[in-house]
């Protein structure tokens, strides 16, 4: 059984059609990257399944049940995280709190007007945890909003695994990051993708990073799939030099 | 001195303050029964804070649900039955509970428009007090009734002659009050209302039903803005109509906004400067109102985190 499928989605803005018919699988473990020129409906197709707006058409399944029509905070609860291509944190509170928030919620404690020391000294040991490894333990507190770009983005990241998902969706992890940071990044979804075998759906720019990590890559063109394979197959695609590498490559 | 020294040094000084103000008001001028109003109105103050400084939803018509309080509490006890407990409880319930249905309506609207209807709906009720004699007393307001002794099973305190004993009841009324904000701020809930006011959209996509969680918060507002409003009956022995307009609500906006809307204790203290200024300067013009609202502006162009986002930044650097 398939963790995600999406069947033939479209979303329209008034005459524009940002996303065209566009279906994906991904199964369990699986690390996918979504490419393609800008404007190509990457961040919208990223919006339709983590339910930010509904589709126009088109089905949305996780473990082959129809959430097409679930809230985004519903889908959450049943194992879809995603960060977003502009970083969203919240900015005045410390790394730990950005951190502690979504832990609390993985484990269903949202609505506590209380915390019981065994439910806390858990939610400790898990915020601890994820401070180790999206190395920031020694950022913990200090108000996110202060830290630079990369730490922000590791923070982000960070917190969506905070949520126990099964299925990750980055939105352009590395954007605005110089190349050791970059590298960092990189490190840190390959060991999710192979240690922890998180299923992960990575839009992202930067070659090098998408044929690094990608078992398998999916390229859009003016909201509609224009290839899919392995990096291999997508980088011999003459259609895809032609639309994407630019017709020089 | 360290973070958690500097905060419990705070609060060992807030509540000695508190707790002895009958004994050091005379001193500087004030009186015991204007450190009871303080208090209530603190409360008030610290209850629209609540959701507007910790969950960043501004109701431009929260004294309607202060006002509920204070009707539900009156009401109680000119026609029901003779107890001040009975008192508190049913106003605080009346304002609570219509401020919980209502805010049901209205918590997908955002900013300006969730202010403009909340304003609506005080708007409703001051004209409903205002216009219903027979019930509410109308523009006289609602008298005669008065806070009765409380029957505590081994002695009656008198608080309605002795100004002192009802000075300490509506301090551990207050107590209490401020004692349940500040668990629920420091709980996973309350961690979720701060979530919300950082960064609505990162909530969302954090698992966290935005709207629900608005609702929850607003209501346990309106909860509490009940209860200051039952204990300002008591303080009065009378309810106002005016305890509804959103003149009033505007009031207790500033009071937060004036002590420091971020912090948990500012609006206390924005309390006390706004019932000083108040009580000082009405006593020297009519035109009071002109004098706070010049300090009012000029708080916010320079000191837009308060008086005690000030102290803090000060203990901080």
């Amino acid at each position: 059984m398939s963790l995600l499928r999406v069947e033939r989605v479209s979303r329209h803005f008034g005459s524009l059609v940002a996303v065209d018919g566009v279906s994906l699988t991904v199964e369990p473990g699986e690390l996918r990257a979504v490419i393609g020129p800008n404007g190509a409906g990457k961040t919208t197709f990223f919006n339709l399944i983590s339910g930010f707006f509904p589709p126009t058409s088109g089905k949305i399944f996780l473990d082959d049940r129809d959430i097409t029509a679930a809230s985004s905070h519903r889908r959450v609860d049943m194992g879809i995280a995603r960060t977003f291509q502009i970083t969203e944190i919240f900015p005045e509170l410390t790394v730990r709190e950005n951190l502690r928030i979504p832990a609390e919620v993985a484990q269903g404690l949202r609505l506590r007007p209380w915390l019981a020391r065994a439910d806390d000294e858990r939610v400790r040991a898990r915020v601890d945890e994820l401070l180790e490894m999206g190395g920031l333990a020694d950022k913990a507190d200090r108000l996110v909003g202060e830290l630079p770009h990369g730490d922000q983005r590791s923070t982000e990241i960070m917190m969506a695994l905070a949520l126990k998902p099964r299925l990750l969706l980055l939105d352009e992890p590395t954007a605005g990051m110089g190349d050791r940071e970059t590298y960092d990044i990189t490190t840190l979804v390959r060991s999710l993708h192979r240690d922890q075998k998180l299923a992960i759906v990575l839009i992202e720019h930067d070659m090098r990073v998408v044929f690094h990590l990608a078992d398998r890559i999916m390229v859009l063109a003016e909201g509609a799939v224009l290839a899919e394979g392995t990096p291999d197959e997508i980088a011999a695609n003459e259609r895809v030099q032609e639309a994407y590498l630019g017709k020089a490559a | 001195m360290s973070e958690v020294n500097r905060k419990l040094a705070m609060l060992a000084a807030i509540w000695a303050a508190l707790i002895l103000a009958p004994l050091w008001m005379p001193l500087v001028g004030g009186y015991t029964a204007l450190g009871t109003r303080v208090m209530v109105l603190g409360l008030a103050a610290m209850s629209v804070n609540f959701l507007l400084g910790f969950t960043g939803v501004l109701s431009f018509g929260h004294a309607a649900w202060f006002g509920l309080g204070a009707y539900g509490c009156g009401l109680l006890l000119k026609f029901v039955a003779l107890s001040t407990p009975l008192g508190l409880l049913a106003g605080t319930l009346l304002g609570g509970v219509m401020g919980g249905l209502l805010g049901a309506l209205i918590v997908r609207r955002r900013g300006v428009y969730f202010a403009m209807v909340t304003i609506a709906f005080g708007q409703v009720f001051y004209y409903i007090a205002f216009q219903w004699s027979s019930l509410t007393g109308g523009d006289d307001g609602l008298r005669p009734f008065y806070r009765q002794p409380l029957h505590l099973g081994v002695a009656t305190v008198d608080i309605l002659h002795d100004s002192t004993a009802f000075y300490y009841f509506v301090l551990v009324c207050f107590a209490f009050a401020v004692a349940a904000m500040g668990f629920i701020l420091r709980s996973p809930f309350g961690r979720t209302m701060l979530a919300i006011r950082e960064n609505e959209r990162r909530a969302r996509f954090l698992g966290i039903p935005v709207e629900m969680h608005i609702w929850i918060a607003f209501t346990l507002s309106c909860f509490f803005m009940a209860f200051a409003g039952s204990l300002y009956a008591l303080v009065n022995n009378f309810a106002d109509p005016r305890g509804l307009h959103y003149s009033q609500s505007g009031d207790f906006v500033m009071m937060a906004v004036l002590g420091g809307m971020r912090t948990f204790w500012g609006p206390l203290l924005g309390a006390v400067v706004f019932v000083m200024l108040q009580d000082y300067i009405s006593s020297i013009t009519i035109n009071w109102q002109i004098f706070i609202g010049l300090f009012y502006v000029a708080c916010v162009l320079f000191f837009p985190r308060g008086v005690l986002g000030i102290l803090r930044r000060k203990a901080t650097t």
